[in-house]
């Protein structure tokens, strides 16, 4: 059971990016290009998704544990630190160029368009150096 | 603004969140693609299982409404017009700039932006700033420099 929800949450995330068209890149590009021809669509998406996380979060988080686990497993950074800002000014320098972000280009696989499996390998191998960057880091 | 679409996007938007809700009711996860794609490289085999089914699930989901659905929707990989090769060069540049920075940061689009802005986390309120200002700007230079 556990299993096949956590399939049918990937299910429902792959369907809700196909909807919005939130695979498409000419959509996101057009929502970065603020003083072109400018589509709000993305601020949509994102808005009608936080709209249903900030409502269920908070109750979600009052229990002591998820229904398949013994804790949940939550970020425990708060402070604003360098690697924050950097990595998340590299990551917007990435989406702009190639108009893909992380699920977006995994949802996109079964397409098996060539243009965007050379991007998929090419995010894999990003994240991979990536990680090897912040262990070394947090071990130093 | 010819081509917005505000109401598929709400819904789609809706129901990212529902599966976002899923996920961290039901595994007590964060629905953070990048997080997910960057666990696959872990030697635990419990931390690989749930985050390649629901991959699988976000490959199968958007395969299922692109065949079965009304019509397929629009895809233009290439929004800057650009030659074979330096769109080529585009997609490994971005790639590698998404992975790296996703990693380093912490968190990408759903992480901080859908699960992150939900949690109230000050965090990833500046994270999304962030890369919003970086986003927007890299596209305002490649339009200059592209004339497109």
């Amino acid at each position: 059971m556990r299993n096949v929800l956590c399939l049918i949450s990937g299910l429902l995330f792959g369907l809700g990016l196909a909807i919005s068209n939130m695979i498409n890149p000419a959509k996101i590009v057009g929502f970065l290009d603020i003083t072109g021809d400018w589509d709000p669509s993305l601020a949509f998406v994102m808005g009608g998704a936080v709209c249903v996380t900030a409502l269920t979060f908070r109750s979600i988080l009052k229990r002591s544990a998820p229904i398949f686990d013994d804790s949940f497993h939550l970020p425990s950074k708060v402070d604003l630190d360098t690697k924050l800002i950097v990595g998340a000014g590299i990551f917007g320098i990435g989406w702009a160029v190639s108009g893909l972000c992380p699920g977006p280009a995994i949802a996109s696989i079964g397409f098996l368009d060539q243009k965007l499996l050379i991007f998929v390998v090419a995010l894999l191998t990003g994240s991979l150096i990536g990680k090897i960057i912040v262990s070394k880091n947090n071990s130093s | 603004m010819e081509n917005f679409t505000p109401l598929s996007s709400a819904v789609g938007g809706i129901l990212i969140g529902l599966a976002a809700t899923m996920l961290l009711l039901n595994q007590g996860r964060i629905a953070g693609i990048s997080n997910i794609v960057g666990g696959l490289f872990e030697t635990n085999e419990n931390e690989r299982v749930w985050r390649l089914l629901f991959l699988a699930g976000l490959i199968i989901g958007s395969l299922a409404y692109v065949f079965f659905g009304q019509h397929a929707p629009e895809v233009n990989m290439n929004p800057f017009k650009l030659s074979d090769n330096n769109q080529i060069l585009f997609m490994i540049l971005g790639g590698l700039l998404v992975g790296l920075g996703s990693q380093i940061g912490s968190g990408c689009t759903s992480g901080h932006g859908v699960c992150g802005l939900g949690r109230f986390s000050m965090r990833s309120l500046i994270a999304v700033i962030t890369f919003m200002l970086t986003a927007g700007t890299t596209v305002f230079f490649i339009r200059i420099l592209t004339g497109a």
